[in-house]
């Protein structure tokens, strides 16, 4: 009995440790978690700042001034010392997000969540992530300035991690129970491959496969046409493209009609609304005779932000902007010749290619009328708490067979294969060391000359007096119509035979209009003699930015301000006037007259305190599903036909077949749906009013900055008061919006005025941590401190000196 | 009464020298030694050294916490959930600790009964 009892309470004893130590679905280990030596107790503060740091592998003294808003100023003697200490910071303050994102981006995400993530790990395999990552580094070890500092910056980064101790690590490691591992060279190949798949991984090539096989050759280009009956370019129409001489690949004859897909599902899309404004004015446009310039990313609005705001100088260069953990140098920024920022140029980089194989075993494909050898690559995904599983994918000339019947196919002897721009590799890194590093004009087409993707309008400034723009990325030079469908992966006519020479790519400068933009428009009109056809593109934020320059002869900063922060809802202006003539409205009761009245009365700006723009958020989404609702009723992998020409449709074809409700014994017409759709919005509304209070739209778009682990309410931020849409210039959707905002000056030295929503420490338990956010939504700025010597440390709240280690 | 004092004691100073070395299980480990050496009767076996450790860490995180205001104890006691309030977080993060404590201590008990006989 005595032992019984013993043994009694030495199983409970294990029972409490096991209990307390070990991680039970999402809930923490609590004994770990909660121990005030070793648990989350630790992280409750701020970052040290003020104290001299010995760095492994430094040459010289590296000096961090950091601001009122923890924003570090580098002074070092040399780039490498530079790049070393811009790892080393980054870790310090963003460690969690900065490992976390390569293992998204490399799918290694079950090796911290388990099998859940499983899926999600195979999908970025087969989507080459890994492969890409591995050849990017290829290209960047071939320059051995750009290796020797990626290696700077992995042994910063590795500096801070070997001096942690557990109770060291940022929350979210004790929170999943992990560890970080060491920084390796490869991640900041794989972070740009993340960067990649955001931004030019978006393709629908088998949805729209499906669609013309659905709907035939005529009725698919009214519904998805190459370019729309309005087009207002990045690179401004009437461009002289004579320069461009070269033979065009030509279309294979007698194309063999093309079958719908056998998947219902594909690989996850990166996020629609990812986006972005940019736009210099020239000295003459400007109010002070300095060009200006400025830039918005539009990306998922997380914390830890995706930008890290710092100032990188040596005695030859002085930078400053917006940097991206994991990358070298400034990203969006400017130093003391020239102003850069980016945005998304979509293109069509992604195609797909039907495979045949011999037999089962895969070894052989067809291409050009003979068998050829197919090679494998084997994935090893580590699970946690599970057996390491290993995926063998079949690669091709073309790429990656992602789609087999391993996943999400069913047939052993065929796949479709990815070809992808991202899998090529490129060395884009030096892209962003040689413009940190920029004096003029010529430097930065020398730095973009080798950047390939993701596919970038890159617009300039310089204190010189020039703007410029530049479409840059690697594109394959296609035949008309190439890619927009599955292509035959025995053909060779279908590879990709070339690509566009760089010095063809689109681009523009100091054109006589005074201004250049961006905003993920057309990039060309159709004169341009190389292929491009309609890939998503935005219609209406281009606009009004174009129409906004043309408007006036001078603009200043606070112009400048207005404009990114403007909310002026196009989209709405286009298609409500016509509803309002054309809508049947004897009978709609009183209360839903009194809704139409609120709209009616609109001038189109979606600020916060309006309901109109609640309204019309509402209506517009019922009234797009609603007309494609044949699209519900398919089980193939289709994609709705975009908004713009959803609109016109509306608004030219209002007696289309396809206004017709399937579900209804009545022939609806476009007129039928504005009214069902409107009594259904009055109704969703009136719900909620009830429910929730008033529906003005900055609380009924609520929008929130959501923590990178599915925004973990703890750490995220919510109802945040910012009007705007995804189509309005400040394109703040619900979770999207400006992540940088950036103005710059081409004074002497430059000017600069920027706001992030997020903070510059990763630390939840900081007060830097969400600081920006507040003031980002209502539309201020902070005005940047660019220190033009590492003495003058007026604005400085605290210095770090980083010395080589004795 | 006086053996209760020199077992809270001495839990409590062998938890916070512990804690310099070992990982969250210093107060497992304190719990049982003290017991091991300084052992009790009944109840008190578990509640003293529950005590102990409770006042320890509840302290301890109280000092690291209040510092900073409370920010990122507020976070987590959303997160766990605890209603956001920071101090139900310290009162469970006092009670995790001592009910460890208090079992490690009752191990020990058993241990000290079985080499005595």
């Amino acid at each position: 009995m005595k032992y019984f009892k013993s043994l009694l309470t030495l199983a409970l004893t294990l029972a409490v440790f096991i209990g307390l130590n070990g991680k039970f679905g999402s809930t923490p280990p609590m004994g770990k978690f909660l121990s005030p030596n070793q648990g989350f107790w630790q992280n409750e503060q701020d970052e040290n700042l003020s104290s001299t740091v010995q760095i492994d592998g430094l040459e010289d003294e590296v000096t961090v001034h950091y601001d009122e808003h923890l924003i570090p100023h580098v002074f070092a003697q040399n780039n490498a010392d530079l790049y070393r200490a811009q790892g080393f910071l980054t870790a310090k303050h963003r460690l969690w997000q900065l490992e976390f994102q390569t293992f998204a981006a490399g799918g290694r995400l079950a090796e911290i969540f388990g099998e859940q993530a499983l899926d999600y790990d195979r999908q970025e395999r087969r989507r080459g992530m890994d492969f890409g990552a591995e050849n990017a580094l290829q290209k960047m070890k071939e320059d051995p300035e750009t290796l020797s500092y990626i290696e700077a910056y992995r042994d910063g980064v590795n500096s801070y991690i070997n001096q942690l101790k557990p109770k060291d690590y940022p929350v979210e490691y004790k929170l999943l129970d992990y560890a970080p591992e060491p920084w390796s060279i490869k991640k900041t190949a794989l972070l740009l491959m993340y960067m990649t798949k955001m931004l030019a991984g978006r393709e629908s090539d088998l949805e729209q496969t499906n669609a013309l096989a659905k709907f035939g050759k005529e009725r698919y280009d009214l519904l998805y046409p190459d370019f729309y009956d309005v087009n207002d370019p990045v690179i401004p129409k009437k461009t002289d493209w004579s320069f461009i001489d070269i033979e065009m690949p030509e279309a294979p004859e007698n194309e063999s009609s093309i079958d719908s897909i056998s998947l219902t599902e594909t690989i996850d899309k990166p996020h629609a609304q990812n986006g972005s404004n940019n736009w210099a004015v020239s000295g003459e446009k400007s109010y002070s005779g300095h060009p200006i310039l400025a830039n918005d990313p539009h990306l998922g609005l997380n914390l830890p932000a995706i930008w890290f705001v710092m100032q990188l100088a040596t005695p030859e260069h002085n930078s400053y902007g917006a940097t991206l953990p994991g990358a070298l140098g400034i990203i969006s920024g400017y130093n003391n010749h020239i102003s850069w920022g980016e945005t998304n140029a979509t293109r069509d980089v992604i195609d797909w290619y039907k495979i045949e194989f011999k037999d089962d075993t895969r070894k052989e494909y067809k291409h050009d009328g003979q068998w050829k050898k197919t090679t494998q690559r084997i994935e090893e995904i580590k699970i946690r708490n599970k057996e390491t599983l290993y995926d063998t994918i079949i690669y091709t000339h073309h790429g990656p067979v992602t789609y087999d019947h391993n996943f999400k196919g069913d047939n052993a002897k065929s796949g479709y294969a990815m070809q992808w721009v991202g899998h090529i590799g490129g060395n884009n890194q030096r892209t962003f060391l040689k413009l940190n590093e920029g004096k003029n004009y010529d430097d930065y087409l020398d730095a973009l000359k080798s950047y390939t993707a993701p596919a970038q309008n890159f617009v300039f400034a310089s204190t010189e007096g020039d703007i410029a723009l530049w479409i840059q990325g690697k594109f394959p030079n296609k035949w008309e119509g190439q890619g927009k469908f599955l292509l035959d992966g025995s053909n060779p006519k279908h590879d990709w035979q070339s690509f566009i020479p760089q010095e063809f790519n689109a681009h523009t400068k100091n054109p006589e209009r005074g201004f250049v933009s961006s905003a993920n428009q057309h990039p060309v009109d159709a004169s341009y003699p190389f292929y491009v056809y309609n890939d998503g593109y935005e219609t209406y934020r281009n606009r009004v930015i174009n129409d906004f320059f043309r408007a006036k002869d001078q603009f200043d900063i606070q112009d400048f301000k207005n404009l990114q922060n403007n909310n002026y809802n196009l989209k709405a202006s286009e298609l409500l006037p016509y509803i309002f003539d054309n809508m049947e409205t004897s009978t709609l009761t009183n209360d839903e007259t009194e809704i139409l009245n609120t709209i009616k009365t609109w001038d189109f700006y979606s600020e916060i305190d309006q309901l109109a723009p609640s309204i019309w958020e509402t209506w517009w989404t019922k009234l797009y599903k609603t007309v494609w609702d044949e699209f519900d009723a398919d089980t193939m992998a289709l994609e709705i036909p975009y908004t713009y020409q959803t609109i016109y449709m509306l608004k030219n074809h209002p007696k289309d077949e396809l206004m017709d409700i399937l579900s209804t014994p009545e022939k609806e017409t476009a007129k039928d749906l504005f009214l069902i759709t409107f009594k259904e919005t009055a109704k969703e509304l009136t719900e909620w009013r009830a429910e929730h209070g008033n529906y003005n739209w900055g609380a009924y778009k609520a929008t929130f900055v959501g923590h990178l682990l599915q925004a973990l309410p703890a750490f995220s931020r919510f109802d945040l008061h910012i009007g705007g849409d995804y189509n309005t210039v400040n394109a703040a959707a619900k979770n999207h919006g400006p992540s940088w905002r950036m103005i710059v000056e081409m004074t002497s030295p430059p000017t600069g005025y920027g706001i992030y929503p997020g903070g510059q420490s990763g630390n939840p338990g900081s007060k830097y941590y969400d600081n920006f956010i507040d003031r980002w939504a209502v539309g201020e700025y902070m005005d940047l401190l660019f220190m033009q010597s590492e003495k003058d440390t007026e604005q400085i709240i605290a210095s770090q000196t980083l010395t080589p280690k004795q | 009464m006086k053996k209760n004092l020199i077992n809270f004691i001495v839990t409590l100073i062998i938890a916070v020298i512990l804690s310099q070395f070992l990982p969250w299980w210093h107060v497992m480990a304190a719990g049982f030694i003290s017991a091991v050496f300084f052992s009790l009767n009944r109840a008190a076996v578990f509640y003293i050294p529950f005590l102990a450790i409770f006042i320890y860490w509840t302290i301890y995180a109280f000092w690291l916490s209040q510092a900073n205001d409370f920010i990122l104890a507020k976070k987590i006691a959303v997160l766990l959930p605890l209603g956001g309030s920071w101090f139900v977080l310290l009162l469970v993060t006092g009670c995790i600790g001592g009910i460890a404590a208090g079992v490690a201590a009752l191990l020990g008990k058993q241990c000290r009964n079985l080499v005595k006989r």
